[in-house]
């Protein structure tokens, strides 16, 4: 309750100034087709006008609710106009990409973690490379491929993989070793091989960094899922949806695909949340 | 696979070997740790370089480095205008811009409770969203030039900037703002000499995340119409005419500007936070 009321406070000041912005930046076209038509508008007319256009400079919120409420339940699932059909597109290559680089993050940070040489010759390079906007190379790596035969969810899983390999490697890297000496020492006194020192203590404790870390991963997988769709004239998924938006100037479609991505990314954030909860509190390790 | 590639191999375990022995043996030393990384970048290149001759691989599919290298040396010309185009006017523009605004914003917000408790939560959600996804409205609303990109940038930086800025501000601890009570320092000089400053390393985290976003948004708004240069333009007439390794150049300007970019935020944070404990002299 503390916190739900300056949430809603905040959202309904978000929606009064879109709703704001929408009559100015809509007007110019009312007053255009008025001059046209050699009639005077009054300032209700001019509201109500520029809440219902086809084509909107900014479509007002009800409208953007209304397109997404038509392409999610309004449409038969298989239709192309379809939001849950290409909702499900890009849902599926952002799965296989985000299980892709969960899984090399996962290898590389316990290599890591073993192995000094590779600590000392990978991070440093791992690190670097996050610095380098590397969707830029997202249209190469499609058009690659697809000369290669493979198109289709490999190339967009790929990517997507990219994206979201660092955050799990890092946040890794640092629960592997969130372990104490005390602890591992205790281990070692047992004389406890390697694997068994990774499989009961390292990976146990490391549950916390790595539910932090797979939310922020599959964030970045679902945007780089999108941003993959964009070039090379994919047809399918919310990235196509938001291109073939920008081509006609069908403004209240591309909105309600941002919209349907914004919900998808939410939806992937709570449901890592809902495992990471449940996982902690079967683990004892619930805050 | 000719001999180049064997060779390549050959290379690549005799630097993993050397790598190996150098990091168990002086890995504490400081040359040790520029040495190693710098050794593992040169087998990557080689390697590159090695199987993608020794395999016959199609330039068309991966080109060698060296290839990349000639590209990049023949066409400065080209990838600094590029260069000037998407990062000096596009991304640096929005990028200043939108930092500056999320500063100024978590200010206004931290004198009202109320406004942090609900902006945070809004902030830190928009901050996961596929903000990229903009691009296309924005460029519509401002048209095909840098200051479509600019705007793009500004949308992507602001929010991770004002929710780092916003933890900054409120990471003074009750004893240091007692202090400055009981010096009598009004809320002006309580801000610039204590909170500021405090919350300093939370901003730098928050712009060194902003450098990358700030590249991405401004290659990636290009995708969706630009004047006839720019990096996200090329790359995607590049690959239309399948010249790649003029994108392999333009990945290589963008990923020095990336680095560049990044690095120099890093010197400035030595700077300006001296006096923290991650950047004290050990």
């Amino acid at each position: 309750m503390k916190t739900i009321l300056p949430i809603l406070t905040v959202v309904a000041a978000i929606v009064v100034l879109w709703y704001g912005a929408a009559v100015w930046l809509n007007s110019k076209w009312v007053y255009d087709q008025a001059a046209r038509a050699g009639t005077e508008v009054t300032t209700a007319q001019l509201i109500s006008e520029t809440m219902a256009q086809e084509r909107p400079v900014l479509p007002a919120p009800h409208q953007v609710l209304a397109g997404l409420w038509d392409g999610v339940a309004g449409q038969k699932i298989t239709s192309k106009r379809s939001l849950v059909y290409h909702g499900w597109v890009t849902l599926s290559a952002t799965m296989a990409g985000f299980v892709l680089g969960t899984a090399a993050g996962l290898i590389l940070a316990i290599g890591i973690v073993h192995s000094r040489a590779m600590d000392m010759s990978v991070m440093p390079w791992a690190i670097a490379s996050q610095t380098i906007p590397i969707l830029a190379i997202a249209p190469m790596v499609i058009v690659v491929l697809a000369s290669l035969g493979i198109k289709g969810l490999v190339p967009k899983a790929i990517i997507a993989a990219y994206l979201s390999f660092f955050p799990i490697l890092v946040g890794m890297v640092k629960g592997l070793r969130a372990p104490d000496g005390m602890q591992l020492d205790l281990l070692r006194t047992y004389n406890t091989p390697r694997a068994a020192v990774l499989w009961k203590l390292r990976l146990p404790s490391s549950m916390p960094y790595l539910f932090a870390s797979l939310k922020v991963g599959v964030a970045a997988a679902l945007v780089g899922t999108i941003v993959a769709e964009l070039p090379a004239g994919a047809t399918a998924g919310l990235g196509a949806r938001l291109l073939s938006g920008s081509y006609y100037g069908q403004t209240v479609q591309i909105w309600a695909a941002l919209f349907a991505a914004a919900l998808l990314a939410a939806a992937l954030v709570a449901v890592v949340g809902a495992i990471e909860a449940v996982t902690l509190k079967r683990m004892g390790m619930a805050r | 696979m000719s001999w180049q590639g064997w060779a390549a191999l050959a290379f690549w375990i005799a630097t993993s070997a050397l790598n190996v022995t150098i990091a168990n043996r002086w890995g504490g030393h400081r040359w040790a740790r520029i040495f190693v990384p710098v050794l593992f970048g040169i087998t990557l290149l080689v390697l590159w370089q090695g199987m993608v001759i020794g395999l016959g691989v199609s330039p068309v599919i991966l080109p060698p480095p060296s290839m990349i290298a000639a590209r990049f040396a023949e066409s400065t010309g080209l990838l600094w205008g590029d260069f000037a185009q998407t990062i000096l006017k596009g991304a640096l523009a929005g990028y200043v811009i939108g930092c500056g605004a999320a500063v100024l914003v978590a200010i206004v917000v931290d004198r009202s409770p109320f406004l942090q408790r609900g902006l945070l939560p809004v902030g830190n959600f928009v901050a996961a969203l596929p903000i990229v996804g903009i691009a296309p409205i924005l460029v519509m609303w401002f048209g095909f030039d840098w200051q479509s990109k600019a705007a793009v940038v500004v949308v992507m930086v602001f929010f991770p900037v004002l929710v780092n800025m916003v933890a900054g501000l409120a990471a003074t601890d009750a004893l240091q703002r007692d202090l400055m009570q009981t010096y009598s320092a009004t809320y002006r000089q309580s801000l610039l000499k204590m909170r500021l400053p405090a919350a300093m390393p939370f901003l730098f985290n928050g712009l060194k995340i902003a450098t990358t976003l700030a590249l991405i948004g401004a290659i990636v708004a290009e995708f969706f119409g630009s004047p006839t240069r720019g990096m996200g333009f090329r790359i995607s007439t590049a690959v239309g005419q399948l010249d790649m390794p003029l994108v392999w150049s333009e990945i290589a300007v963008a990923a020095l500007a990336g680095s560049g970019f990044f690095g120099m935020m890093v010197l400035i944070e030595k700077v300006v936070t001296f006096w923290h404990p991650s950047q004290r002299a050990k």
